[in-house]
């Protein structure tokens, strides 16, 4: 064998080394390519961070009222850079906290009804047939429902804590989940792999644990993109109402109730919460429509 | 579609029963009562209420002494607000809260359809890219927050408009209006879209332009009536959404509708009020979605809701 041959060999076998384009890096790869997408994940990782640390680097805090400035604006002079409430709260510590509830009520209640809805959807699309019908025949019966009204029952009656928002919210939300992951499933079951999991012997629980719900993955974190910014919505909501996060804890929805409230006096303490939430709402959306677009190129 | 229309309609008793029925226990195991005060009534008195109002008998025979009123259309008596009927304090407020939804429903077709569809015939070009960012902006903006930022800048800073109140006139409807609309308008322009890029790329499209079809008709005739599909099936959320927007707008502008009812009753263990309420609602939504699903099949013969068991 000469060298020349040699070489040619050792480098068809390179080939073989030659790392393989998983699905995800794929996407991935398109998903930077997107700039709306890109810009909502730099956005979001800066709220992530200035929410976790940013109320430490204030020596405000967010119950202590300054007793010598009510309802000021933001300014660097009295060192309350988003202004103060009418009690005299600083806002910059304030905005911060209640970000960081808006963000963790959105995250838990999403992964409560993406816990329940997984479940649900793969059990109903991977058996089928009369069970399928039953379990989502429930499903149509309870989307027929006004549900905003039922958690707005549920918090007027059983108190207004947080972890009840979580569950409140997340139990009302695992709907939509249900019915995308029971499509998924029922064309995924049909599969070969399937077929073959099942000639080796393996159980239903394992098929549905090992083959059917890793395959839902794309389709789950670009509906739980699409999700959180809609619960971070209705607890807002909800405590624009008076009926969420109680004090001398805060979230934006709660902010923009008060801030609206002294509109005419003070229109930062509206501006300013209601440009976090709407800048955190808007960078999930857009993220969550590029996740779709990477991982389905064909709805492009 | 007739034998559809029935069975649908009767699917629809069971859903309606399981929602009085969840309604009905939920605000009666609320701690806390309709006439519950600060001071503390004679022990007589408060018999007396519980006893005019039923309040005494066994949650069970109070249940079905409520499906029994109800099946008669009759929603029994305000606890809150005394010698007002539900059914009065509904017929006063639904036609606000109607007029309000219906407008903001209308105007939302009427100006997102046209966006969408434009947007997608410049489909990835600077127009495209400006209108749907617009239109994620407008997603991302509740109404909550966008109803004080019109209030500040129409009313306050400009003095156009008032900032509140309801008549049934222009400068007090527009606002309330706006501010549910914007949203749907929003959502309605990028569903528009998104199918009609679909329908443009399909083959029947490219056959009618092959045939020489002017643009125009191509778009009206061919093009517009498919896309408006998925539209028409957002319809049954939208109308939803409007419900639950209008606890919101109605609160803030302080419109005398339905839904600002809601959450005061709820507080107020108004008990006949919350299920009046959720009643009509729950109604109005299957109602709704009903109509939609007619549509639906009006505007696409493939589907014959008939031939298919239900």
């Amino acid at each position: 064998m000469t060298n020349s041959n040699r070489d040619a060999f050792e480098q068809a076998l390179d080939f073989r080394v030659v790392q393989g384009r998983s699905l995800y890096l794929d996407a991935w790869h398109r998903l930077l390519k997107n700039k709306a997408a890109v810009t909502g994940l730099v956005l979001l990782v800066a709220m992530v961070l200035l929410v976790t640390i940013g109320p430490a680097l204030s020596h405000w805090d967010h119950e202590i009222p300054d007793w010598d400035n009510y309802s000021t604006p933001p300014s660097l002079e009295t060192g309350h850079l988003f202004g103060t409430d009418a009690l005299g709260r600083d806002l910059y510590v304030r905005t911060l906290i209640g970000g960081r509830i808006s963000l963790l009520v959105g995250i838990v209640s999403t992964l409560v009804s993406l816990l329940i809805g997984i479940t649900y959807g793969a059990i109903a699309g991977y058996f089928g047939g009369r069970t399928d019908n039953i379990m989502m025949r429930f499903v149509d019966g309870i989307y027929a429902m006004p549900f905003m009204f039922f958690v707005i029952l549920l918090m007027v009656i059983f108190g207004r804590n947080i972890f009840l928002i979580f569950v409140a919210i997340g139990a009302v939300n695992w709907l939509d989940m249900a019915r995308i992951v029971r499509g998924q499933t029922l064309s995924l079951k049909t599969k070969d792999f399937v077929e073959a999991a099942r000639a080796c012997g393996a159980t239903e629980w394992q098929i549905i644990r090992r083959h059917i719900v890793p395959n839902l993955l794309g389709v789950v974190v670009v509906y739980v993109t699409l999700t959180i910014p809609q619960v971070i919505l209705v607890e807002s909501f909800l405590s624009f109402l008076g009926l969420g996060v109680q004090e001398p804890l805060t979230s934006w929805g709660a902010l923009v109730n008060e801030g609206a409230q002294e509109l005419e006096t003070a229109p930062w303490s509206l501006l300013i919460p209601a440009s976090f939430l709407a800048v955190t709402l808007f960078a999930f959306n857009f993220l969550g429509d590029g996740l779709r677009d990477a991982l389905d190129p064909k709805d492009r | 579609m007739l034998t559809y229309s029935i069975k649908r309609l009767a699917s629809a008793i069971p859903t309606l029963f399981f929602l009085i029925t969840v309604a009905f226990f939920l605000i009666r195991i609320a701690p806390g009562g309709p006439f519950d005060t600060e001071r503390a009534l004679p022990a007589e008195i408060e018999a007396n209420l519980a006893a005019k109002y039923h309040l005494d008998e066994p949650l069970v025979f109070q249940y079905a002494r409520y499906l029994w009123q109800i099946a008669r259309f009759d929603f029994g008596p305000s606890f809150h607000y005394l010698d007002w009927s539900i059914n009065d304090l509904i017929a006063q407020g639904a036609p606000v809260s109607f007029t309000l939804g219906a407008m903001a429903l209308v105007i939302a077709l009427l100006v997102g359809v046209p966006i969408g569809a434009w947007a997608a015939l410049r489909q990835n070009r600077p127009t495209d890219y400006t209108v749907m960012s617009v239109a994620m902006v407008g997603i991302s903006i509740p109404n909550f927050v966008m109803a004080p930022l019109l209030i500040l800048l129409f009313a306050v800073t400009l003095g156009w408009l008032p900032a509140g109140g309801w008549a049934f006139e222009p400068s007090r409807m527009l606002l309330p209006v706006i501010t549910l609309a914007l949203p749907m308008i929003a959502y309605i322009a990028r569903i528009t879209r998104g199918s009609m890029i679909e329908v443009l790329h399909s083959s029947f499209i490219r056959t009618a332009r092959a045939k020489g079809m002017p643009e125009k008709e191509v778009l009206m005739n061919h093009a517009l009536r498919p896309a408006l599909l998925p539209v028409i099936s957002y319809l049954g959320p939208a109308a939803a959404g409007i419900l639950t927007g209008s606890v919101v707008v109605e609160r803030i502008f302080t419109i005398p509708g339905i839904g600002s009812y809601f959450v005061q009753g709820a507080l107020n263990r108004d008990y006949t009020l919350v299920m009046g309420v959720v009643i009509l609602y729950g109604v109005l939504i299957i109602a709704f979605n009903f109509l939609v699903d007619l549509l639906y099949a009006w505007l696409d013969p493939r589907i014959r809701y008939d031939e298919v068991d239900v």
